[in-house]
């Protein structure tokens, strides 16, 4: 058997699979971060995306690239809105406080879960995906649409680095995350840059939602999967760390895609399980972070 | 000129109460210090001046306009700088974005950035030094500078001589009563009282979070034992006791 054409596929699917998972996880990594909070209710952003999307798709008429772009668009701004307000009316009304914010994100996990189940219903819902062009290799056909999916990941990484690096708002949420105390100190509005933290970790929770939505479809309890995966890529990447997640998310993703393309998904779970125990009790500070110091 | 009023200021820590009724006043080119012994409740006074501990009563009112009560993130744009104790400087950021941050603060411009790198300037050849790789001196430097670039009204600066050589402890005095000559109000907090008798004005005793007694300088260079008397502080630093 030649080898090959399936390690390429394997490799194809598990970074189509890295960087909806890399979007996920920032966001998540993102909002521990800066806030320490941890946002058990992320997978529901995700899941509100998709469904969305799928909103967007069903009820815009004309070709279905109108309803994706929609989607795109939308998507990402209702879930921001959205989170901006969670984070008004509950985190911060409990002072974010670390216990609480676990309790109260795992509330809103169950209100969004069960509010998106009383609007969309119980059924999966299939997306068209915009286009369906096939690239084709010498030995199968690949959908043109996950590399899509590929590059836009990777744009709005580079978009979100390039906030936090080179933009005075990201200068603003750098300095918060650092040093709460010294911001406030400085005239930095503290509770407004929480919120837009949060708001723009569940955008990016909706984003990759809205792309992941044609591959698979969406319904109210596909927020799950993300979240665990997520965790176990911040934890993996190192809390907090954007490059560390990166490379997290793409280590997992990729060996995922390998391990269940060659042995079974089954393992692939287990693999990744076992990594976060090793990385829990061998490195807890993150695979990829320099100890003492947050990339 | 500037006049800040601190009137009555409390503060608790849970059911333990650090600050007593903390009352001073300050005006432009003077130098109030600030002098008392570990745990006196000195950074307190300076927290709750700056709204990040909370003050459970007293009033806070800056030429005119009251701020308290105002939320923390408001305190330092109606033009009161910070020196915290420890310099509190984002050390993963580099010099320049901590100048930034202190820039943007009141949106103030290149004038309030050159005028802090006349007095320090080092940091012109550290802008994009990560900070804090910075020396201990030069750390103190842009903790001040960045004080410096809200261009302020009020500088309040804590023990920025902890830790350093008697070198770098020059430079921070001489930036000291370079701004009070600029007509800034200075609230200098020190353990010691030889490191603030050459700028100080007036200097508050403070002990178990209250001011017990304020003098002006000229009474304490004349009879050092006050120090001893008030908080139980020795002029100079302790020497092996031969009586
Ligand atoms: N975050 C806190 N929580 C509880 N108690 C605190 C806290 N910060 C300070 N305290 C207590 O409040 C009192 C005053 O502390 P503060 O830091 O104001 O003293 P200080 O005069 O600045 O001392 P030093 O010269 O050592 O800096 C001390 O008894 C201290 O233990
Ligand atoms: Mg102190």
């Amino acid at each position: 058997m030649d080898l090959a054409p399936y390690l390429l596929l394997a490799g194809l699917e598990g970074l189509v699979q890295a960087s909806v998972l890399m979007l996920t996880a920032l966001g998540l990594s993102l909002v521990f971060g800066v806030m320490r909070v941890v946002n058990v209710a992320h997978g529901e952003f995700y899941m509100l995306g998709a469904l969305i999307a799928w909103a967007c798709g069903a009820y815009i008429p004309g070709p279905p690239v109108l309803g994706f772009v929609a989607g795109l668009l939308v998507a990402p701004l209702a879930v921001g809105a959205l989170a901006w307000a969670a984070d008004r009316a509950v985190l911060q009304k409990i002072g974010y406080n670390p216990e609480g914010t676990i309790v109260s994100t795992i509330g809103m996990l169950y209100i969004l879960q069960q509010g998106a189940l009383l609007t969309f219903g119980p059924d999966a819902r299939a997306v068209d995906a915009p286009f369906y062009y096939t690239i084709r290799t010498p030995w199968f056909g690949y959908s043109s649409y996950k590399l899509f999916t590929v590059a836009v990941a990777i744009l709005l990484v580079a978009g979100l680095w390039l906030l936090m690096r080179k933009s005075k708002v990201g200068l603003l949420m750098r300095a918060t995350q650092f040093d709460r105390e010294t911001a406030l100190n400085f005239g930095i509005p503290v509770g407004k840059v929480y919120s837009a933290v949060f708001a723009i970790g569940a955008m990016m929770a909706a984003v990759a939602g809205v792309l992941v939505v044609p591959n698979q479809q969406a319904h109210y309890l596909m927020g799950t999967d993300p979240l665990l995966l997520s965790f176990v890529v911040v934890i993996v990447g190192g809390l907090g760390s954007i490059p560390g997640t990166i490379a997290a998310a793409v280590l997992i993703g990729l060996s995922d895609g390998l391990l269940s393309v060659f042995f079974s998904p089954t393992l692939a779970k287990i693999v990744s399980t076992l990594l976060v125990a090793l990385v829990l009790i061998f490195r807890p500070e993150g695979l990829f972070t320099v100890k003492g110091r947050r990339a | 000129m500037t006049k800040l009023q601190v009137e009555g200021l409390s503060a608790f820590y849970g059911q333990s109460q650090a600050l007593r009724g903390l009352t001073l006043e300050l005006s432009g080119g003077e130098v109030l210090c600030l002098l008392g012994r570990n745990g006196a409740g000195k950074t307190t006074a300076l927290k709750a001046i700056m709204g990040t501990v909370p003050p459970s009563s007293g009033r806070l009112v800056l030429d005119g306009r009251e701020l308290t009560g105002l939320p923390p993130q408001e305190i330092p744009r109606a033009g009161i700088g910070y020196v915290p104790q420890g310099r509190r400087l984002f050390t993963e950021l580099t010099v320049w974005e901590n100048l930034e941050i202190g820039l943007m603060t009141r949106k103030t411009g290149r004038e309030a950035l050159e005028h802090a790198l006349e007095l320090f300037p080092v940091l012109r050849e550290r802008m994009q030094q990560r900070s804090g790789t910075l020396s201990g001196g030069e750390q103190t430097m842009l903790a001040m500078a960045r004080a410096m670039c809200l261009n302020p009204s009020v500088i309040m600066l804590d023990e920025p001589t902890e830790g350093l050589m008697p070198s770098a402890i020059a430079g921070i005095r001489e930036a000291v009563i370079r701004l009070r000559s600029e007509g800034v109000a200075i609230l200098l907090v020190e353990q010691r009282v030889d490191a603030v008798l050459p700028v100080a004005d007036r200097v508050a005793f403070m002990d178990h979070g209250e001011i017990k007694a304020e003098l002006p300088i000229a009474e304490v260079r004349a009879n050092p034992d006050l120090l001893h008397h008030y908080v139980g502080i020795a002029a100079r630093p302790a020497r092996p006791a031969t009586c």
